[in-house]
């Protein structure tokens, strides 16, 4: 709690800046909600979010219209883009509970300024990726027949598959997450009540407070029940990727059936949603001058753990070249030099350029805090985590055991269409979170604010 | 320093207690263990923080979370490994590869999701209902600079149910903890 009260042994810039005290931090944060209007890059990030979420709009009208034959998918390669992007998708949220639950067990008190944005990042991502499995379900308007429920057919799912798992898992964690959230929310939500100025503003935040009012009986139940969610949490985001990656894991195609696909698909995904992170925290910083309170400590951590995650990915990539080698399968040995030397041979090297080459950059200090080109890293790295997941789900399934049934996939115009859509989506939602709550936990940030009191009295 | 910031004193039975405001945590804290001390029990300090020990200082040890945690996580795994082995055992066998009905690994994720799931579900609402919220009105929120205690301030209500509450003696009490300032909170 006091860690940023004295000076760090190593030199590092503090995770808060001198100089301020609870009612600055109040005062920032809440005032970029409540006093201050949007800044003209919000317009433009809004208005590009949203324009690209009416395409999404009419991308999923037409397939609903036309059904799944408005995607390239086929046959041997039905899972397309779809399932690169859920994959993808979800990958990204998993930064958000890394941020929030992992590292609040581990009391590593800079996470404080970047959780809530991390935590909204997850939802959206994860609602962004829940939408794929169901376009393609091909009937869509079937979804709930994934639950268990008692229908007049009597039939029920088939438990002991991965993708009744999945629905599980995914939903459970979209769940989690926004209890996490939530429940996080809830002082700061009180805070925008009492400072709001309008009369409507006001009871919209009072409702959303629950009539919070900060009482040491609520905080102690309410630390008790944070730290709780927040170690659910913690193996919760292992165990969905987990389950994601068993989807592949227990088919029998080659380049799929294999035990390092839990773990190298959870340091995938931890590794593109810091990505993200940084893609998204970096802009919102200059923009709305937060630089005191996200600062290049801040950057340099999460460059740091970018890097870690990085190197366990291209352990993962290696170990899989090398478990084919030494299966003497001829199948696997084929789909590791299809990857490389296929079709699609240069989706591999692009994926080999993006995640392993270019985050060798952060080991030097001097590139972990420059600011555009930790900027271009991460945007390379979330390009790069989306290759492999096309490698993976794509490459895999266009060539798998007899030649006679392979083939190609060529992603249409639709496909495209409702990946920059959901994109669309991400954008809007996490636009509007920006504008209309505290992007910044400021109960969490008051614990660390350098100076407790202030001489004058109130705002 | 700033006292009485009501010029209108509030009727006896309209009153819900004294409140006193601090600046800092600390100074929060200490007035709090003072006031359990001197034998208060129907008290309750504010804070736009939380303070560690605050609730340690009001004589409240007892957390019944983990409790309700446990128990939503033990309902869940056993809910969810129940439904498994009933769907898949006894209302819907499907022989897949002559593996058995009953594959206990097979349903290791999900019942471990759902342990995840209700635990999650009975922290938040048993948070929120312990709590007592959502709560539309509470008598704090009348007393002017309480806004301030999601903000930078920190506050302490003696309430005048409290067998010991008398006006002025409570009063005069609260003064000897040098606070910034006292108001009486109208009910």
């Amino acid at each position: 709690m006091q860690e940023s009260t004295h000076p760090d042994p190593l030199g590092r810039p503090p995770v808060i800046e001198a100089g301020h005290d609870y009612s600055t931090v109040t005062g920032k944060i809440s005032d970029i909600v409540l006093r201050q209007s949007a800044p003209k890059a919000w317009f433009f990030g809004f208005g590009v979010g949203f324009l690209l979420l009416m395409l999404l709009n009419l991308s999923i009208s037409w397939l609903f219209v036309k059904g799944i034959g408005v995607w390239g998918v086929n046959v041997p390669v039905a899972w397309g883009f779809a399932i690169v992007n859920f994959v993808w998708w979800i990958g990204i949220g998993h930064a958000g509970t890394l941020i929030s639950a992992i590292l609040l067990i581990l009391h590593q008190s800079w996470r404080t300024s970047i959780n809530r944005f991390a935590e909204a990042m997850t939802l959206f991502a994860v609602a962004c990726a829940g939408m794929f499995p169901l376009l393609h379900l091909g009937r869509p308007y079937f979804f709930y027949w994934l639950f268990p429920y008692p229908s007049t057919y009597d039939v029920w799912p088939q438990f002991r598959s991965p993708l009744v798992w999945d629905v599980f898992a995914v939903s459970t964690y979209a769940t989690v997450s926004l209890l996490f959230w939530f429940v996080g929310l809830l002082p700061d939500l009180a805070t925008l009540r009492d400072r709001a100025i309008s009369r409507p503003v006001k009871m919209i935040y009072g409702a959303l407070a629950m009539g919070w009012r900060g009482s040491a009986r609520h905080w102690h139940r309410y630390q008790m029940a944070y730290l709780l969610l927040g170690g659910l949490a913690t193996p919760l985001v292992v165990s969905v990727h987990t389950v994601v990656s068993f989807d592949f894991a227990v088919g029998v195609v080659p380049g799929w059936h294999t035990t390092i696909f839990p773990p190298y698909f959870v340091a995938g995904a931890i590794f593109s949603g810091f990505a993200m992170v940084l893609t998204l925290v970096i802009p919102a910083r200059k923009w709305y001058h937060l630089e005191d309170v996200i600062t290049m400590r801040h950057l340099d951590n999460m460059a740091k753990v970018m890097l870690a995650t990085g190197l366990i990915v291209a352990y993962g990539y290696f170990m899989e070249l090398y478990t084919s080698w030494y299966s003497g399968n001829i199948f696997e040995m084929f789909t590791s030099w299809n990857r490389a030397f296929g079709p699609y041979g240069y989706i591999y090297w692009i994926l080999i350029f993006c995640n392993i080459l270019s985050p060798q950059v952060l080991w030097s200090s001097k590139a972990r805090t420059n600011v555009p080109l930790l900027f271009v890293v991460s945007l390379i790295i979330n390009v790069g985590m989306w290759m492999e997941r096309f490698m993976i789900v794509v490459v895999s399934l266009h060539r798998d055991f007899v030649p006679g049934a392979w083939g190609m996939y060529v992603p249409t115009f639709w496909d495209f269409a409702t990946f920059a859509g959901t994109i669309g989506l991400f954008l809007s939602l996490l636009f509007l979170f920006v504008r209309g709550l505290p992007m910044i936990s400021i109960s969490e940030l008051r614990e660390l604010a350098p100076v407790g009191r202030t001489a004058e009295g109130g705002e | 320093m700033l006292t009485d910031l009501q010029s209108y004193p509030i009727r006896r039975d309209r009153l819900h207690g004294l409140m006193a405001e601090f600046e800092t945590p600390e100074q929060l804290l200490t007035a709090t263990e003072r006031t359990h001390r001197e034998g208060y029990r129907q008290i309750d300090a504010y804070s736009p923080l939380p303070v560690e020990g605050l609730a340690e200082a009001m004589g409240i040890h007892h957390n019944a979370m983990p409790a309700i945690v446990f128990v939503g996580g033990l309902l869940g795994a056993l809910g969810g490994y129940g439904l498994q082995y009933w769907v898949s055992v006894m209302a819907y066998p499907l022989n897949i590869g002559g593996k058995p009905l009953h594959s206990w690994v097979a349903f290791i994720p999900v019942t471990f999701e759902m342990m995840v799931l209700s635990a999650s579900i009975f922290a938040v609402v048993g948070m929120l209902a312990l709590n007592g919220l959502p709560q539309p009105y509470h008598p704090v929120f009348n007393a002017p600079r309480f806004v301030l205690a999601t903000n930078n301030r920190f506050f302490l209500c003696i309430e005048a149910g409290d067998p010991l509450f008398d006006p002025d003696e409570t009063r005069q009490f609260l003064q000897s903890l040098s606070p910034r300032g006292i108001e009486e909170v109208e009910k």
